[in-house]
């Protein structure tokens, strides 16, 4: 199971990334940003970090390299594809999922651990989670309080995926902090599951992000 | 012919702007009680084009596809030809 870790300059969570793919069975391979040849991966994870000093916009220029025409192709081919916290951004601007990441409604960089609901176990990522679970993982970002001009479209394709439990951190359209495609297979989360997903990080809660893409890859 | 391109990028209307307000409150800080503070940016450039109708297109087609998030900007284009 061949599991693509895409690389900007700043990006910064994709050892943690590949440490967790190798955790969970896969066999990670790390991938420039100009590249486009992506068909001999299973899958695509696009970590967090500030590709191109986040100038512009979050994600703003990371969207417009040749790597994520690479990454549409995949989709075009139903194969999963992950974005977290910058890989988020990056999938929201290229347009594979609905709406923005945008300035945290407190603008200022905020690092903590959160609560989550789990909305929808539709996604290979979250498929190994019970809906409407509680769970524990961090998040790290300036820019990534949620916004959609269709927020209705969105919990009517169930394309809600995680929510704010208990708190809303960073002003997000109802504490949303986790979106799909209507197919379930693209999915951006600004927080970190890979920060989460061993007990000496704090909680491991994170891990059935990975472990889903392995069940879902077996089963096609 | 070489064209001066600004083009001023702003939140659409009754978009949050974290930045504006946080500058309104400090303003207030320091006694200045304002309203409707609201910031922009603004990206200069020059281009060598034909006619002012080609530097519009294509600064239009920037502003789509890299410039702007259609979702929360608005944006207004200036060309000037340089003197």
């Amino acid at each position: 199971m061949r599991v693509g870790v895409i690389r900007f300059p700043g990006s910064n969570c994709d050892r943690d990334v590949y440490h967790v793919l190798k955790l969970v069975g896969a066999k990670p391979e790390y991938i420039w940003w100009d590249r486009k040849d992506l068909g001999h991966l299973d899958a695509v994870i696009i970590p967090g970090g500030f590709s191109y000093g986040d100038y512009l916009r979050a994600g703003a220029i990371a969207a417009i390299t040749p790597v994520m025409d690479g990454v549409k192709g995949l989709v075009e081919e139903e194969k999963p594809v992950l974005g977290i916290c910058n890989g988020a951004q990056i999938l929201a601007e290229v347009g594979l999922v609905p709406g923005v990441f945008t300035v945290n409604e407190y603008p200022k960089f905020n690092c903590k651990w959160t609560k989550l609901k789990v909305k929808t176990i539709r996604t290979p990522f979250t498929s190994l989670y019970k809906k409407d679970e509680i769970i524990r993982m961090p998040i790290a970002h300036a820019e990534g309080r949620y916004y959609t001009d269709n927020l209705e479209k969105l919990w009517d394709n169930d394309q809600v995926v995680l929510q704010f439990y208990s708190e809303n951190p960073n002003g997000s359209l109802e504490g949303i902090t986790g979106v799909c495609d209507e197919s379930g297979l693209v999915c951006a989360v600004m927080p970190h599951p890979e920060r989460a997903s061993e007990a000496i990080l704090g909680s491991a809660d994170g891990i059935k992000f990975f472990k889903g893409i392995i069940e879902y890859i077996s089963r096609c | 012919m070489k064209f001066n391109v600004e083009v001023r990028i702003k939140l659409k209307k009754g978009m949050l702007n974290p930045e504006a307000a946080t500058i309104q409150r400090a303003l207030a800080l320091l006694g200045y009680e304002v309203e409707n503070t609201n910031t922009m940016d603004i990206i200069t450039f020059t281009m060598e084009e034909d006619n002012k109708r080609k530097v519009k297109e294509e600064v239009e087609d920037m502003c789509q596809r890299l410039l702007c998030n259609p979702v929360i900007h608005d944006y207004k284009i200036n060309i000037k030809p340089e003197d």
